[in-house]
Order: structure tokens, then sequence, then C-alpha cells
């Protein structure tokens, strides 16, 4: 579902930067891989580079066969198709929360207000905000901000889901709630790549988990395989010093 | 309500009232100290004055036309109907006249020129006539000056080399000079050369008002696109990249993400721009546009009260000024 075959990206500013180098990934349609590794390792870059926010430099990336980096490729097309979510929410602030999530179903699915409306409120209900349709964003608390903007992502039906650390600006009471709308989601077989700190969610839902530092792939493996005997020393000291 | 409340003590009341006072005495102190100063150089004011020049009397006289004698004097309801016969034929003209004020008698001999009588009306003054020029004018050149300012703010942060530089090259040029001299050259050199082009064509020349109207616009427009530039960039990069990151492209998200919260946070800058356009807009008179300062000047020269005038013209344009402010303020509760 999603590949990326020697991907390089080079930041310039302050000063030039290998953010990732070499980085290779493919994850399978239906499974989740979470993404860690210490700040500044280029967990995020690598995230943003896989729906162009960032763009490479070099390598190649596809999406549901979709080349990224392709000059023909419609960029806006294999966005529509990969729902991201980040960590500052990134709520449109002068809709109310259903305009939120019936805006791009109307630009870019063109899809009626009715069909768009009946769309959003079922993801509503589904991330369990059904009651806060109506409300502003700057009335809602983090977590329902970060379930909102997950239901944003579900409503252009995507084939995968990008998180950017989702629960990273949250308060410590409402991780949970946001966590479990992704486990769920996990669950229902949708094609995620999650970068986070929190390594519960990692053991318990991740297919396979990636470790990286430095903007290479240190470590790949299953969550068991990871958190028990990782292979490499520098994932050992990273867990050790987290756990 | 302060700036910063709460950092130190709590005043005491007297401390308002007190503070409040001098304000008072300052304001009072300084109308009576200009009132003084023009008794000591003997001017009299005539406030009594200065209403002719919003509303006036105007009579209308009715001429004969010809050279004859007056046949008839006819009531006809509120006016009458007289009647002159040619002094050397048959042919006979006829005249409305207010039935009040006939000046004439039936057998009365006229020549042309002579008058018949009046008819008075009510006319706008000049006050009234450069508000309402300034008033069109600064209209005009705020709708015109909000779309140049715009495209160009949307220029200026393009990628498009072209399109940022004609934006660079447009702001600083229009900026970097007096709009007195920006006016000067719309009128002398560029209308020079326009309507003379036009001539030569046998086309229509284009009025003066047009190239005051387009020199304001453009001038504003500037200081728009700069205002623009600085609102889209004080909205946070998120917005773009969420809005992106759902398939929208950049203009969708430009249109639908950025620019409705950049705007809502440029109104008040927006408006103090809109404020200064009106204001400069007093500058027209130099190309011959009788806007409200122009009007004034020649206000001045037929009445000779010149500090009366000159503050009804500072009124005026308070009025106007305050009224877009207060408009804009109510705009800015809305979108909150």
């Amino acid at each position: 579902m999603i590949t990326a075959k020697n991907v390089h990206k080079y930041f310039y500013v302050p000063e030039k930067i290998h953010a990732l180098n070499d980085v290779s990934l493919s994850v399978a349609a239906g499974e989740t891989v979470v993404v860690i590794g210490p700040s500044g390792s280029g967990k995020s870059t690598f995230l943003r580079c896989l729906n162009r926010l960032e763009y490479a430099d070099g390598g190649e990336i596809t999406i549901d066969g979709m080349g990224v980096l392709h000059p023909d490729s419609d960029i806006n097309a294999i966005r529509a198709e990969a729902g991201m979510v980040f960590q500052q929410f990134n709520l449109f602030p002068h809709k109310s929360v259903l305009d939120n999530l019936v805006m791009a179903q109307v630009v870019v699915r063109r899809r009626g207000r009715d069909e768009a409306v009946a769309k959003a409120r079922g993801l509503l209900a589904k991330v369990g905000i059904a009651d806060k349709e109506n409300v502003y964003p700057d009335q809602l608390s983090g977590g329902q901000k970060q379930r909102v903007a997950i239901a944003r992502a579900l409503c252009m039906d995507p084939k995968v889901m990008l998180f950017d650390e989702p629960t990273s600006a949250l308060d410590p009471e409402m991780v949970g709630e946001v966590l479990d709308v992704m486990k769920d989601l996990a669950r229902a077989g949708m094609t995620m790549v999650v970068v986070t700190h929190e390594m519960g969610f990692a053991r318990e839902v991740a297919d396979r988990v990636v470790f990286m530092d430095q903007g290479r792939v240190l470590e790949v493996g299953t969550p068991d395989h990871f958190f028990q005997n990782p292979a490499h020393e520098r994932t050992r000291l990273f867990l050790s010093q987290i756990l | 309500m302060t700036l910063y409340s709460g950092l130190d003590k709590p005043r005491s009341p007297l401390y308002r009232k007190f503070w409040t006072g001098v304000f008072l005495a300052g304001v009072a102190l300084c109308v009576l100290g200009i009132y003084a100063a023009t008794q000591y150089v003997d001017y009299t004011w005539r406030w009594y004055r200065v209403p002719q020049y919003f509303f006036y009397e105007d009579v209308i006289r009715v001429v004969a036309e010809i050279e004859g004698e007056v046949v008839d004097v006819a009531a006809q309801g509120k006016d009458a109907l007289v009647t002159v016969r040619e002094w050397d034929g048959e042919g006979t003209q006829d005249y409305l006249v207010p039935a009040d004020d006939v000046r004439v008698h039936q057998g009365d001999f006229v020549y042309p020129g002579d008058t018949l009588g009046a008819r008075s009306q009510w006319k706008t003054g000049l006050f009234l006539s450069g508000l309402w020029i300034t008033l069109k004018i600064s209209a005009i050149a705020i709708v015109i000056g909000m779309a140049i300012g715009m495209l160009t703010g949307l220029a200026r942060i393009s990628d498009n080399p072209a399109f940022k530089w004609t934006a660079i090259t447009y702001i600083e040029l229009v900026r970097g000079s007096p709009l007195l001299v920006q006016l000067m050259i719309w009128y002398y050199v560029i209308g020079t050369l326009v309507n003379q082009i036009l001539t030569n064509a046998a086309l229509p020349k284009v009025p003066t008002f047009w190239y005051g109207a387009l020199g304001l616009a453009i001038f504003t427009g500037a200081y728009t696109a700069e205002i623009v530039r600085a609102g889209i960039q004080s909205v946070d990069l998120g917005q773009m990249e969420a809005a992106r990151s759902l398939g929208m492209t950049y203009s969708q998200a430009m249109r639908k993400v950025v620019m409705p919260q950049a705007i809502k946070r440029i109104l008040p800058a927006l408006a103090g721009q809109f404020i200064s356009l009106i204001k400069d807009s007093s500058l027209l008179g130099v190309i011959a546009i009788r806007e409200l300062t122009k009007v004034t000047r020649e206000v001045v020269t037929a009445s000779l009260q010149t500090y009366e005038m000159w503050i009804v013209c500072a009124v005026l344009y308070l009025v106007m000024t305050f009224t877009l402010s207060l408009f804009v303020q109510r705009l800015e509760r809305r979108a909150m």
C-alpha cells in the first residue's frame, strides 16, 4: 500500500542536515506500522515525505501504486487517499466541527452537501462526539479536537492514514480517548503509519515497529521482538531511557 | 481594560476622577485659548455664514426672449401664464411664472432679457457637492484598491518570480514616492498621454475624476498588499498543510481556509488604511477634482470666513472617518 525506497532528504536551513538517509519501508494493506525514535531522528520528516508535505530529495515513494514524487501524478489525488493527523490538530478555527468535516468532501471529493453532512455525522458518532457538530474548535478539549481531526481525515475515505505524534500535544488524561479511536481504526483494517512516543500503543496495536535514529532506519520488527530483545545497541539505549 | 492591569496595586477612585478632570480642563483650555487668540487679533466669528454652503435658496428668473407686449396674464393654479406678442408680428410666446411673483402687468412692453417673474429653489451648496465627490472617489478607490491589494498580496508570497517581483516593484515604487507626486504623474503625464492617444483615435477622453480615483486606488493597493501579505503569513502554517493534506489545491486552501482567517485578522489594519485613504483624497484638489478640501478653499475665498470653514471641513472629514471606523468595529465583532 505504501512503499518508500532509498528516500533521502536534506535541510539546508539553518545548516545542512541529512534528515533522511536512505530510508526504505513498505507497508502492506491493513498493516499498522509505528515509527519511534529520539527527537530529531527524522521520523516526522519521513512521515511528511510520504504525502509530500516535504519534498523528498531522492528515492521513490508510492501510495496505492501512485508515485508521490512522479512528475505526472496528481499530488492532490494522492493526498486525498492519505489522511493525515497532526500533532497540533490544525482544525479550521473559522468553521464549525461539522463544516471542518464537510469542507474537503465538497471541495475535493465533489460530494453534495447532504451526502457530506451524513458522512460527517456518521464519523463524528464513530469517534464519540456526535453532540459537538455545531461547536467551534476552540470550545473543544485537546482530546476532542484530535478526534475531530481524525474524523476529518476519515471523511475523505482515505486508503491510508498517517499520524504525526497525535497525542504529544494532549494533556495526559486525554491521551487514552484518542488512542482508543486509533486502536479501533487499526482493528478495522486501516493501513496506518503512526509516529508516536506511546510505547503502550506500539506494543498493543503495531504489526511492526520501526526505530529511526539520525535519519536512518536502524531496526524494524514485531513489537515482541522489538521490546523483548532489540538487536541494535542504540535501540536498547533508547528503550532504557524511556521505559 | 488597561494593558497591564493587575501588575500594580489598584488605583483609588480619586485617581480616576482627578485625571479625568485634568483631561477635560486641558480640552477646555485649548478651545478657550484659540478663542481668546482670535479675539485678540480681532477676528469676527460668523457661523451663520456656514449653512448657505450646505443648502441655499437659488432664485431663477424667467426672462422674456422676444421684444413685444404682454397681452395676457392668466392664472393657472399656483402659476401664471404670461403671454407676450411680438411687436412686429402676430407671433406670441407663453412663459410659466409662479403666481406670487409675477413682475409684469398686461400692457407692459418688454425687451429680451427682461424679468417676467422669478421662482426660488433650494439647492445643495459647495460643501455637500465636495462631500459627495470625496465619498464617491474614496469608495471607488477603496473597492479597486482592495482588489489590487489582494492580488498583489498573493503575488508577493507567490513562488513565481514574475508575480513576486512585479508585486515587489509595484509596492516599493508606490510606497517610496509621495502621493502628491504620484497624482501629478497620473494626471499630467499618464493622463495627458492617454487622452492625447484617445483624441487622436477620435475616442472620448477619460475624465479627470477617474485619474484621481485610479491614482488613489493604486496608492492604497500597495499598502493593502503588505497588510494582506502580513495577514496571510500570520495564519499558522499548519492550516495550509492540513488543507493540502486533505487534497485541496493551493487556491482552494487559500480561498477556503487561509484567506477567511487572514481577513478577520487584518480588518483593523484595513480600516486604518481606508481611513487614511479618505484623508489622502484631500490631495486630489491639485489635479482639479472638486472634492471637500478643494471646495473648502473655494468657500473660504467666497465667504472670507477662513476659520469657520476650515473647522467645518475638518469636522466633515471626522464624521466620514469615524463612521467608517464604527462600521468596521461592528464588522469585527460579527466576525469573531
